[in-house]
């Protein structure tokens, strides 16, 4: 199962890097997204993909699965949905001020603004 | 043990909280930050003396023991960076008053600047690497958030690349955490270091030190990702870029130097004198010569943080007590004498509105004490003797030559030359020469921008002077870190 888990992992995390390293700001930022994904799906995998209850206390569960990387998982989500609308937002007004979206375009001298 | 070292973190934090409510004042936002932030160098020089009368003082959140709860700890490194960080926030948060703009200061200035605080008071203070994630990101966020202040083209088009590479960063810092979990089933990094010297796996271990260094050396701005840095560093105002030049890339170097000698110190011939020195030798080499190519005051200044953050980690490679003490010496000086110099360049900006050095000339006749603090603070950069740099990177090489590293070390005279060279080009093109100002930029006073500088400048005689207590202490935390048992001891009480 691990095996499995961890090739959809690199196959995320492959296509993330390809939509980095397009020229669309959205591309970038929906790459982004995937990455976290591949990465989430590695923590959760690391931890141990064996069976065993949800790791709620109930008497009648002998074998619990592995809390720890469900904790640190939590956490990684919420700071990530952070991280992706505030760039959502920077890539709103780079369109608004810059009026372009492709990154080549986001060179040039610099200063020439204010 | 003591409940006072949460300090740094929780009072900057509820600081920035309540600044939050007076946005709209400028006046209250002012009074509260600036009465905040010298408390805050107060309660670090206390926790600064605790540390050193007491060695490590650790403290377990909730009353949960090592490897289960979140610990914070405080040894003479941490409590040394967050001394420093303390006394650059004070001095940047002045300089910012009388520079920041109205427009700016409205909007969440302030908060968020505090916010950068907790962020790198607790990357400073963690025993734990998730916990270590976790401030990484407080501190990024409001880095994010405080390097598109203001929002000028400029600031937006640089500051998109900036988050994406440090988002990028954290996915791999994320996927680093996840790996050292799978082999050693802990995140506490006093256990780790436990388990990583009895596992005997030098392979995998190794792979995972090398992911941890390629994360770290992307937040400290190492060979080869280094790039971001210059650009990013050049549209804020001059307050912040300080602020950032700074601290930010010494979180990264604070986060190596700690992981290296406290967890991955099993195979030190491939990762410290293979990787991490080869790293180091072309950041310094780089740096510099990208510094002695530019014609912008604020530019040659970043790309000067680039080569002196490879100082530091040579001392880290070279991986001797006299070699790790001249580095933490050289965070010391470049702490100070970084953030000097980026706010002087602010005040030259002010006075001449631009920061092309062409543009200027002859400051040194309507701004004596500038010119002057300037010049202290460039030849202690370059490492001239009665000032900081000299005793700083004298160590380093030292202990290189002593270590057989001849090609480091020859690169790190080199780089100190060309340091040199490009320092005295800014002294020549800006406070010599014919002078270029028009009648009002010569009467021109930038007195309340020079005090809070001065205290830097200062700091930067008297480590130079006096160099033989401070070398102490300093060698004193180099033999400390490069003793895990010692760290280990405390934090497991075994």
């Amino acid at each position: 199962m691990e095996i499995l888990i961890i090739i959809v992992a690199g196959i995320m995390i492959g296509a993330s890097v390809y939509l980095m390293l397009s020229k669309s700001l959205i591309r970038i930022i929906i790459g982004t997204g995937i990455l976290s994904h591949g990465i989430l799906l590695m923590l959760l995998t690391m931890g141990g993909l064996k069976r065993g209850g949800i790791p709620v206390l109930d008497d009648s569960v002998q074998q619990y699965s592995d809390p720890l990387p469900q904790a640190m998982l939590l956490t990684v989500i919420v700071i990530t949905f952070a991280l992706t609308a505030y760039m959502l937002v920077i890539a709103i007004r780079v369109y608004r001020e810059l009026g372009t979206d492709n990154v080549e375009e986001l060179k040039g001298v610099p200063r020439e603004d204010d | 043990m003591s409940n006072l070292i949460i300090l740094p973190i929780i009072f900057p934090f509820i600081i920035g909280a309540v600044l939050i409510f007076f946005s709209k004042s400028s006046r209250a936002q002012r009074i509260i930050s600036g009465i905040s932030a010298l408390l805050m160098v107060g309660i670090s020089a206390y926790l600064a003396v605790l540390a050193f009368q007491q060695d490590t003082v650790i403290l377990e959140s909730g009353d949960w023991v090592a490897p289960y709860g979140i610990i914070l700890v405080l040894d003479n490194l941490a409590a040394l960076m967050v001394l420093i960080t303390s006394i650059l926030a004070a001095s940047c948060l002045f300089f910012a008053f009388g520079t920041i703009s109205k427009k700016r200061e409205k909007y969440y200035f302030y908060p968020f600047y505090f916010f950068l605080i907790v962020g790198v008071n607790g990357a400073f203070l963690t025993g734990d690497i998730f916990n270590l994630f976790v401030f990484f990101e407080v501190m990024l966020l409001a880095s994010y958030v405080l390097i598109v202040n203001g929002g000028s083209k400029y600031q937006l088009r640089e500051s998109f690349k900036y988050v994406i590479l440090n988002i990028f960063g954290s996915a791999l810092f994320i996927m680093a955490i996840a790996w050292i979990y799978s082999v050693t089933g802990t995140v506490n990094m006093a256990h780790l270091s436990e388990r990583v010297a009895e596992i005997n796996q030098p392979g995998i271990v190794t792979v995972i030190a090398v992911m941890f260094f390629i994360v770290f050396g992307a937040k400290g701005a190492l060979f080869p990702l280094y790039f971001w840095l210059p650009k990013s560093y050049y549209g804020p105002p001059a307050a912040l870029a300080a602020l950032f030049g700074g601290l930010l890339t010494k979180v990264g170097i604070y986060a190596i130097i700690r992981m290296f000698t406290l967890v991955f110190y099993h195979e030190p011939l491939f990762t410290h004198k293979g990787i991490i020195v080869t790293a180091a030798g072309f950041t310094m080499l780089l740096g510099v010569l990208g510094a002695v190519s530019q014609f912008d005051f604020k530019r040659i200044l970043s790309y000067h943080i680039i080569s002196q953050v490879g100082y530091m980690v040579m001392g880290l490679g070279i991986f001797t007590p006299l070699a790790v003490a001249g580095a933490i010496y050289y965070i010391v000086h470049h702490m100070f004498v970084k953030t000097a110099l980026f706010l002087l360049a602010g005040a030259t900006e002010k006075i001449t509105g631009t920061t092309d050095i062409k543009a200027m000339g002859g400051l040194i006749k309507s701004q004596p004490v500038l010119t002057w603090s300037f010049f202290i603070a460039a030849i202690s950069l370059a490492g001239i003797p009665p000032l900081s740099g000299f005793f700083s990177k004298f160590p380093i090489i030292l202990a290189g030559f002593q270590e057989g590293q001849w090609v480091i070390s020859a690169v790190a005279l080199l780089v100190g030359l060309l340091t040199l060279i490009s320092m005295m080009k800014i002294f020549g093109y800006v406070f010599w020469g014919e002078n270029k100002l028009t009648e009002r930029q010569n009467n021109m006073s930038v007195t309340n921008l020079l005090i809070p500088i001065a205290p830097l400048v200062a700091f930067s005689i008297i480590l130079g002077f006096a160099a033989e207590p401070i070398f102490t202490y300093s060698l004193h935390i180099a033999e400390q870190i490069l003793e895990p048992s010692n760290y280990v001891n405390a934090v497991l009480k075994e």
